[in-house]
């Protein structure tokens, strides 16, 4: 199921993030993945029933050899893609998650062109774009600690 | 709860007819069907669409000639009730992911040629008009009293209505009409309107706005249908709006068969948008007004009517004056969803100082690059805030900028040659630089008096009262009123470029560029050099362009941006953007499922182009004689003009035409140089007929049209007596 709270925040109109007392972001440490792509799955069987790395919201880049690290693709929630939605579609929510409100989006993926993480994806079966919401059931996946959540200002 | 005011409005309201229909998916980019309003008795119908219309015509500006074709007789004049505005939309039309696809057609008998005008238009009327399960709207007939209609596509019904209280001026009638029918703030975006103004009801050259909501700005913007007076049709039947409801767009509303092809090809354009726009044009930044100061540099700026390329003042008029002091920006701004191009600019609260909204502030929709060329350059008033509060009032009374301001420069040689004089203007100095003068004009127009109508009937009937009232020499008058066919030369110099000579007078509607802009190919660059390469632009650019209006799309993303693959190609390829042509195969094949190739694709184009022409000849004109230009397009007709460019002119006397220029007055070189550039137009004309498959007389052959498949028997009875 799930998460009713994740997507009926309260939404804050502006891209602005200083402000906001807590943000909260997914982060990563890519030295520490193996590429076992259960972070992908998790994420695709919690917002789309299946698993299916191509409906994850985050995305791991396999390395070419051994002595580079796997690549993590993650949203680190900077707001690009807010200004340029025709629909006012996006959002950042009081937590500092932006987050996409399917109801009001037309579909046109400007969102996904502006991306400077590539971390905003499509799949030609849905009509529209999706992107991590922080909500961290990859973190709880991911067996070798390469995901974790952020909160700003650290309070760990 | 209602606004009082509007309550008013909707109680003055008489209905006169309420039609009901059922709503239905649209099929692979196709609703199937069209809808028939006829105002006259309040008749509506829906009519099927056919798959021969649908193979030969596409859609679009295609089924608007298809059923403007069948609605009128040959001697239909545009004010009788049996001619029609056509809105038309075009099977890509709506979809959200590529740039550009929200593309209005309109076709009608134009009040200036006297011919069909086509123009296109952006705004959400026309993705919503398919949304609401219509490829195109027809309306034929004259209302006795003001009228209103609205086509409820969340509900499947369509309403007449009697209207009398509501504004006519469109700035203040697409806000009440998004206001009336708008559920909430949020369902504004669900709502545009088609309006005029009221100096549509007085000039031959009025316009229609199509609006959208913009929610940013929380304002009911415009976007124009400009060209041929369609407005002054719509205000003569007496429809004060046409007003479309749905319900939320979203990306898949045309049922295509392939969305992975249309996302592939949205996402590449998107990309190279984001990656390239502000290195390029600049569309995001200051929209098609980029090339004010490159139109001003290379010397195809029209300034004062047309006589020279430029002028010193010019700079006061570029593009970052206009985005430093009155644009606000960062922000969106494309007329449908999913334009990542995003040229559509505007000024906000901008004060206005006369006229009878004077002291309000309003929301300025650009300045086009037109805008600015025509009110600013043209008329030389180089004052961008006259070019705003000029661009607001023709805007918000229903007139095309373009045919205003070609029309007023005309008007003005002819005051500073003499021909008309303070008396005849009514006391207005209707002098180049008088830009209080222009805005009188302006309001006369929207006041249906004075000198301002005169000037409203265009070019063409203004040189027929200046030369039988007024004595004006009908050589001179001929020679600079910059109309052809009846209408007024949009806002560049063809005088030095032929291909662009060509490129405006061989046009099916008359002189607007939309058909073909070769200048830099032509002129700067030097790329088209023979008659056969002239002759194989001015064929493939006019029947490439033409598809975007088949289809629903806008032309300014297919060459204001240009992807790097574009180097690999030799320049006359190069200048086809070779990769964005892939683009719309993709998208056209992802919409309809149908393949598309390159040369499918002007096929297409080539039927609905020819019937085009042949409508023309039907109408009347058509023939090689209508593809003659006024000499201004062509070449210096003054001595002022031949020494603004002696040095030019000399070279060129020496080196092309072979006859040595030294001690020669300059009245014997301008007509020197003037039978050479007659005699190289002509030769021009031959080569590009001949490439059409026309015969020497501008008439499509019945070879051409069995070839293309357009062999219809309307057509050949048409052609037959002028092969």
């Amino acid at each position: 199921m799930r998460d009713k709270n994740l997507f009926e925040e309260e939404h804050i109109t502006s891209n602005i993030c200083g402000g906001f007392p807590k943000m909260r972001l997914l982060a990563k440490i890519e030295e520490n993945c193996v590429a076992c792509h259960s972070c992908e799955e998790a994420c695709s069987n919690l917002y789309f029933k299946e698993e299916n790395p191509l409906k994850a919201a985050l995305r791991i880049i396999e390395a070419n050899n051994d002595s580079d690290p796997h690549q993590i693709i993650t949203c680190t929630q900077c707001g690009a893609c807010i200004d340029v939605c025709p629909a006012q579609a996006i959002t950042r929510a009081k937590n500092g998650v932006v987050r996409i409100n399917k109801k009001m989006c037309v579909g046109c993926f400007i969102c996904v062109s502006v991306c400077p993480e590539n971390a905003l994806f499509f799949h030609d079966d849905l009509q529209e774009p999706f992107k991590c919401v922080a909500c961290g059931v990859c973190v709880k996946n991911c067996p070798t600690e390469a995901l974790y959540i952020k909160k700003i200002p650290d309070e760990a | 709860m209602e606004n009082e005011s509007i309550k008013k409005l909707k109680e003055a309201r008489t209905l006169l007819k309420e039609w009901n229909y059922e709503l239905r998916p649209i099929e692979k980019g196709y609703c199937n069907r069209t809808l028939y309003i006829n105002i006259s008795n309040n008749v509506i119908e829906s009519k099927d669409v056919t798959p021969e219309m649908k193979e030969k015509f596409i859609g679009g500006k295609g089924f608007g000639l298809y059923l403007l074709w069948k609605a009128v007789k040959n001697t239909t004049k545009w004010h009788d009730p049996e001619n029609e505005i056509v809105i038309g939309t075009g099977p890509i039309c709506g979809i959200t992911q590529y740039p550009g696809a929200g593309k209005s057609l309109l076709v009608s008998i134009s009040p200036l040629t006297d011919i069909v005008i086509d123009s296109n238009v952006g705004g959400y009327f026309g993705p919503f008009l398919k949304f609401a399960g219509w490829d195109a709207l027809e309306i034929q007939g004259k209302a006795k009293n003001d009228i209103i209609i609205f086509i409820d596509g969340t509900s499947g019904s369509i309403k007449i209505e009697e209207a009398p209280l509501e504004a006519i001026d469109s700035h203040v009638l697409a806000e009440q009409l998004t206001e009336m029918y708008a559920d909430d703030e949020y369902d504004k975006r669900n709502i545009s309107v088609v309006s005029s103004g009221k100096a549509a009801e007085f000039v031959r050259m009025g316009m229609l706005n199509f609006s959208f909501y913009d929610p940013r700005r929380k304002v009911v913007r415009v976007k124009q249908a400009g060209r041929g007076g369609i407005g002054r049709v719509f205000r003569d039947k007496k429809i004060k709006a046409i007003v479309i409801k749905n319900k939320a767009t979203k990306g898949n509303l045309n049922n295509p068969v392939n969305k992975a092809l249309i996302n592939k090809a949205g996402l590449r354009l998107h990309r190279e948008i984001q990656q390239y726009d502000d290195k390029q044009n600049r569309m995001r930044q200051v929209g098609t007004a980029n090339i004010i100061e490159i139109m001003d540099e290379y010397d195809l700026l029209p300034t004062h009517n047309f006589k020279f390329g430029g002028h010193p003042d010019a700079k006061k008029i570029y593009s970052n004056v206009f985005r430093d002091n009155y644009l606000t920006q960062g922000l969106p701004d494309g007329c449908w969803y999913g334009c990542s191009m995003a040229c559509s600019k505007a000024a906000d609260k901008f004060e206005l100082k006369t006229g009878p909204y004077a002291g309000q502030k309003v929301t300025v929709d650009g300045p086009e690059y037109e805008n600015a060329a025509g009110l600013g350059a043209n008329l030389g008033c180089f004052d961008p805030q006259f070019i705003l509060e000029a661009n607001f009032y023709c805007d918000t009374y229903g007139i095309d900028i373009i045919s205003f301001a070609t029309s007023t420069a005309f008007a003005m040689e002819c005051y500073e040659n003499g021909i008309l004089n303070s008396e005849i203007t009514g006391g207005i100095e209707l002098k180049f630089g008088n830009s209080a003068a222009v805005l009188e004009i302006l309001h006369q127009m929207a006041r249906g008096e004075g000198f301002g109508v005169v000037i409203g009937q265009g070019i063409l009937r203004m040189k027929k009262l200046f030369i039988e009232k007024y004595g004006a020499d009908p050589n001179f008058v001929n020679d600079i009123g910059m109309e052809q066919k009846g209408l007024e030369y949009s806002e560049y110099q063809s005088k030095e470029s032929l291909a662009q000579q060509g490129g405006y007078g061989f046009t099916n509607k008359g002189p607007q560029h939309d058909e073909a802009w070769l200048i830099f190919m032509d002129q700067v660059n030097n790329q088209i050099p023979s008659f056969e390469d002239k002759a194989e632009a001015l064929h493939y650019f006019p029947m490439f362009r033409t598809w975007f209006g088949l289809v629903g799309l806008c032309k300014l993303p297919w060459n204001d941006i240009t992807p790097p693959s574009n180097k690999n190609y030799p320049p006359t390829e190069a200048a086809k953007v070779p990769e964005h042509v892939e683009n719309y195969c993709w998208i056209y094949e992802g919409v309809t499922g149908e393949k598309l190739t390159p040369e499918k694709l002007i096929l297409q184009s080539e039927r609905v182009y020819n019937f085009q022409r042949i409508f023309n000849i039907r109408l009347g004109k058509g023939l090689r004689e209508h593809d003659a230009v006024p000499y201004r397009a062509v070449g210096p007709v003054t001595e002022e003009e031949y020494k603004s460019r002696e040095e030019r002119y000399d070279k060129q006397m020496k080196e092309l035409i072979g006859i040595d220029p030294t001690g020669k007055s300059i009245a014997e070189k301008v007509a020197i140089v003037r039978k050479y550039r007659l005699e190289q137009y002509e030769k021009l004309m031959d080569a590009v007929y001949e490439r059409r498959g026309w015969n020497k007389n501008g008439v499509p052959t019945i070879e051409h049209l069995q070839k293309i498949g357009m062999d219809l028997p309307e057509l050949i009875e048409i052609i037959k007596p002028l092969q």
